[in-house]
């Protein structure tokens, strides 16, 4: 049904990735509106529970493909009706989403993985914020989502620069959760997002709603956000099963329920 | 209680009367029959003593996603003014115990409506407001601009009324129009303990503070000072007033009964 993503789910893993390999996996409006409504399906599949974005061929994503600027083109417009409900989608899913970052991410394709909650970097992948090369600003969430990971000064460093990052500097700057090398890749990104899928779901969703909420509360809402969560946690099968598996010391099975 | 209702649930449990909107199929889409049902759940709680509060909720997905269309769509003017169908809205706005909303999902059109009638507003983090009857080519007609304006002031109200957009949970903590945000998994659960709470304190005064809380929405500063100073006196030939102030002198919890 998609053309210019591949999706399929396997082991309650979602897999979404780009598939304009001979560009790069440039974004065009139909692979924004493809990821976006790709991770939607994903978030509502209860056979899922965990998503990996990732790119077909070389790249992770070059960003937007420049090919389709024009000069009566209107950036906002764009943004507004393209990128920015897929990066909302992508920060509303209450799944684990892990990027899958196989190669160069460029621009808003940088941004897509910076929205994602884990990135697994392949050893030969790089960063480059190359908004600021042709003259543009780093759009598509980069910019609320890198102060975020990495600090304030090393954002604008990195945003004002423009350099490439490498997966090694990205691992050191805390934008990877970790580097793989390329003959194992395959291997540990399945290993690692079936490793999530295996995981008490719920109780993920809740880690991930309350991190997201801690930006903007106070410590009093904060605190009644944990007891919320825990509330809601603590009547998961998940939780019963956890309990009874350290009392019977063996490996709890989660269910995600 | 049974229910004998066709397009809610009314239901009690202690000092709580729970009136829920039951027509999930149509994410509670409020019909004339459903706005009977509710004011006649919500007058018989009115004078039953043994209920404090009013839980009103939604069953399913939403709270209310508005008004029937179907219902509406083929009507003229002389219709609705002869129906004078608001008019049963009119008395919602005369129950004089308090009614706690719990919203979760859509509560659009007639749904806000109905949640701006509630004294108190719970809401799920996933419940949208707003009022797209400007996309059809109306406007509210069930107090949707006047409640909206006196809640939130002018300024935000055109714009939601003229645009037609979706208010988040988050916006509507942010300008005052819900008292909470709680997770949509324990908005019965919170909200039922908040009600609880409310139906515990003195009844009388709940009462008359919700009256003159009401009244100083509408009038004068000064009008409003002499309505709460009369509701303030007035208090004072209750059995709970003694009650209170004997148990705060004595250390202990009051025992209110509500005379």
């Amino acid at each position: 049904m998609y053309e210019t993503i591949k999706y399929r789910t396997v082991n309650q893993v979602a897999w979404i990735a780009i598939n304009r390999p001979d560009k790069l996996n440039a974004f065009t409006e139909q692979v924004n509106k493809e990821i976006q409504h790709a991770v939607r399906k994903a978030s509502r599949d209860s056979d899922v529970r965990c998503l990996v974005i990732t790119g077909e061929g070389r790249a992770f994503c070059s960003g937007e493909d420049l090919g389709g600027v024009t000069d009566e083109m209107d950036h906002g417009e764009v943004l507004r009706k393209r990128y920015n409900p897929m990066v909302l989608e992508i920060h509303q899913c209450e799944k684990p989403i892990v990027a899958a970052v196989n190669g160069v991410a460029a621009g808003a394709g940088m941004s897509l993985a910076l929205a994602c909650d884990f990135r697994l970097l392949s050893e030969k992948a790089s960063f480059i914020e190359a908004f600021i090369h042709v003259g543009l600003v780093p759009d598509a969430g980069n910019l609320y989502y890198l102060p975020k990971l990495i600090g304030h000064a090393k954002a604008l460093e990195l945003a004002i620069l423009g350099e490439k990052i490498s997966a090694q500097t990205a691992k050191e700057l805390g934008l990877a959760t970790k580097v793989v090398p390329l003959d194992r890749w395959d291997e540990e990104v399945t290993a690692f997002s079936e490793k999530l899928a295996a995981m008490p779901t719920t109780a993920i969703a809740l880690i991930k709603k309350n991190v997201k909420a801690s930006w903007n509360v106070s410590v009093e809402a904060s605190l009644e956000n944990d007891a919320q969560a825990q509330r809601i946690a603590g009547q998961t099968i998940d939780h019963k099963e956890g309990v009874r598996a350290f009392i019977e010391k063996r490996k709890p099975v989660f269910i995600g329920k | 209680m049974s229910n004998r209702y066709e397009f809610i649930e009314a239901s009690t449990d202690g000092k709580l009367g729970h009136i829920s909107l039951n027509r999930p199929h149509v994410l509670n889409a409020i019909n004339q029959q459903m706005v009977l049902e509710i004011l006649a759940a919500m007058e018989e709680f009115e004078v039953d003593d043994t209920i404090r509060v009013i839980v009103l909720t939604g069953k399913g997905r939403a709270f209310a996603a508005g008004a029937d269309i179907d219902e509406m769509a083929n009507d003229g003017a002389i219709d609705f003014e002869l129906r004078n169908q608001f008019k049963d809205w009119d008395r919602l706005a005369m129950i004089k115990k308090p009614i706690i909303g719990a919203v979760q999902g859509f509560a659009l059109g007639g749904g806000f409506e109905l949640a701006l009638c509630c004294d108190l507003l719970f809401a799920a983090d996933n419940a949208e407001f707003g009022f797209p009857e400007v996309n059809l080519g109306v406007m509210p007609g069930a107090g949707g601009t006047v409640r909206l304006t006196k809640l939130v002031g002018k300024t935000k109200a055109m714009e939601w009324l003229f645009t037609g957009k979706r208010i988040t949970a988050m916006e509507a903590l942010q300008y005052g129009m819900i008292n909470r945000l709680v997770a949509k998994e324990l908005l019965f659960e919170e909200t039922i303990k908040f009600a609880e709470e409310i139906a515990n304190q003195a009844p009388l005064s709940i009462r008359f503070i919700k009256e003159s809380v009401l009244k100083a929405v509408d009038v004068s500063i000064d009008e409003g000072m002499q309505f709460e100073r009369k509701n303030f006196s007035l208090l004072f030939s209750t059995e709970d007033q003694k009650e209170g102030m004997i148990a705060f002198q004595e250390k202990r919890k009051p025992n209110f009964k509500g005379m």
